[in-house]
């Protein structure tokens, strides 16, 4: 059976993301929203997602003593990082000035103002907040079934800046060029919410439940 | 580039997606799950429920409206209506809402909408914002429905609301609502260039061309529409189409 963890550290609402694994996984496997570091041990794929501001998630990871159990997640087995979950697997981030879980190269940044501009000159807003295009940079198993540059559902205000390019799975145009997708070995990170973006999202979650890496 | 969003809104009545006829007359409009995942299906970008119901008895409904919508339908759900506290929006949140809109409860208590962003995230908090013009170029904020005024400007308290943590403002015009005539513009712009978080238009949409106008010259990032949807006028895909051939970003 397919036991899909999905790490809980208190940062709001988890519902979303374990209801859509669930509506792609099917009665045969097992999804777990968890705190408990020896179910995410136990797991054979762990979601890691994540929503606020990252200070007080990497605070709240910390508090419940989660921390190894993620980086051992990370290691070695599918991984799925999701919004801050994605964020948080860098060194550092200008939110709050705070440091990540350092498992990838690179830097959290706030999307710039002097860069928030369309191309017809009026100004963006952030958060970058709707559905945006992904380019996908590389080919890769979790876009199977996914068409380049399809469209998926934002909500945030800063993004990664990874220090090794070959990292960088997907990027999306606002303002800015940015990583909005990450991939290296077992792990898939994503700066967009798959479980909100309707069908190509549940075609993303439905790839990482098959995804032997 | 970022899409320009399509948002139907569903009034929710004890459980039940209800449709108003000129005003006066509630007639059931079905189960809000079957709806919800209808509109879905033709490419909504988000579904907002606005709670209605009156009987303090029947509140908590809504809450199993939103589990039962957000087990099947894997797009943003913001729900307003009725939200006080920083309690209701958690609630709201946990039962699996992305986005909790406030609008009376903000007037009264400004604090509200600082206490919930600082919670739960700006993201998450939508303030609704209903407005009435007062004399050309300025809009009075109104509660219950445009009955209240409040003494507040409106560009002044969206700019208010800004900086207290809201994510987004959801803008209406009492003027406009519920007449088919359109969206109006001139305050939609007027909040839309004041403020640097996303706004989406409401009130008074009557055709699909309304749509198109309120994201070309209301400058909104979102359009959210209840009546020409509901009564099979119009799908959200037909929106789509007509916004994409003026130019305009969609999902389609």
């Amino acid at each position: 059976m397919n036991s899909i963890a999905v790490i809980d550290y208190g940062m709001g609402n988890l519902r979303s993301v374990e209801k859509a694994v669930e509506h792609v996984a099917g009665p045969s496997a097992r999804v777990e929203v968890t705190s408990d570091p020896a179910v995410v041990a136990g797991a054979d794929r762990v979601v890691f997602p994540g929503q606020g501001a990252m200070p007080d998630c990497m605070r709240e990871l910390e508090l419940r003593g989660l921390r190894p159990a993620v980086l051992e997640a990370a290691a070695r087995k599918p991984f799925l990082g999701i919004c801050i979950g994605q964020q948080m697997l860098f060194e550092h981030s200008q939110e709050g000035d705070v440091a990540g879980l350092g498992v990838f190269a690179g830097e959290v940044r706030r999307f710039p103002e002097a860069a928030m501009h369309a191309p017809d000159g009026s100004r963006l807003k952030v958060p970058h907040m709707g559905w945006n295009r992904v380019r996908q940079a590389k080919p890769h198993a979790l876009w199977a079934g996914i068409e380049d540059d399809a469209r998926f559902y934002f909500v945030h205000s800063y993004y990664v800046d990874p220090r090794d390019a070959d990292l960088v799975a997907g990027t999306t145009g606002y303002g800015l060029s940015f990583t909005s997708a990450v991939a290296r070995a077992n792990i898939f990170a994503v700066q967009f919410h798959p479980e909100k973006s309707a069908e190509a999202g549940l075609q993303l979650l439905r790839n990482f439940l098959a995804w032997q890496p | 580039m970022l899409a320009k969003r399509i948002i139907p809104c569903l009034d929710v009545n004890a459980g039940r997606v209800v449709k108003g006829v000129n005003f006066v007359e509630l007639r059931d409009a079905g189960d809000p799950v079957e709806v919800a995942r209808r509109y879905d299906d033709q490419g909504a970008d988000e579904i907002t429920f606005l709670d209605i119901t009156a009987s303090s008895d029947a509140r908590d409904i809504i809450l199993h409206v939103v589990e039962q919508v957000a087990e099947q339908v894997f797009i943003p759900l913001t729900v307003g209506g009725g939200v006080r506290t920083v309690d209701d929006v958690r609630r709201l949140l946990n039962a699996g809402a992305d986005k909790v809109s406030i609008n009376t409860a903000a007037v009264n208590n400004p604090q509200v909408v600082a206490d919930a962003s600082g919670k739960v995230g700006s993201q998450c908090i939508v303030v609704a914002i209903d407005a009435k013009q007062v004399e050309p170029g300025r809009w009075e904020v109104f509660t219950h429905g445009g009955r209240n005024p409040t003494g507040l400007d409106a560009v002044a308290w969206a700019r208010q609301v800004e900086s207290l943590g809201a994510g987004e403002i959801l803008l209406t015009s009492m003027d406009r609502d519920g007449t088919k005539n359109g969206f109006d513009l001139g305050l939609t712009r007027a909040v839309s260039d004041a403020v640097r978080i996303p706004v989406i238009a409401s009130g008074g949409v009557g055709n699909l061309s309304h749509l198109a106008d309120g994201v070309s010259e209301g400058r909104a990032d979102a359009v959210l529409a209840a009546s020409i949807f509901h009564f099979g006028e119009h799908t959200v895909r037909e929106a789509k189409e007509l916004m994409r051939a003026r130019g305009i970003e969609v999902r389609l």
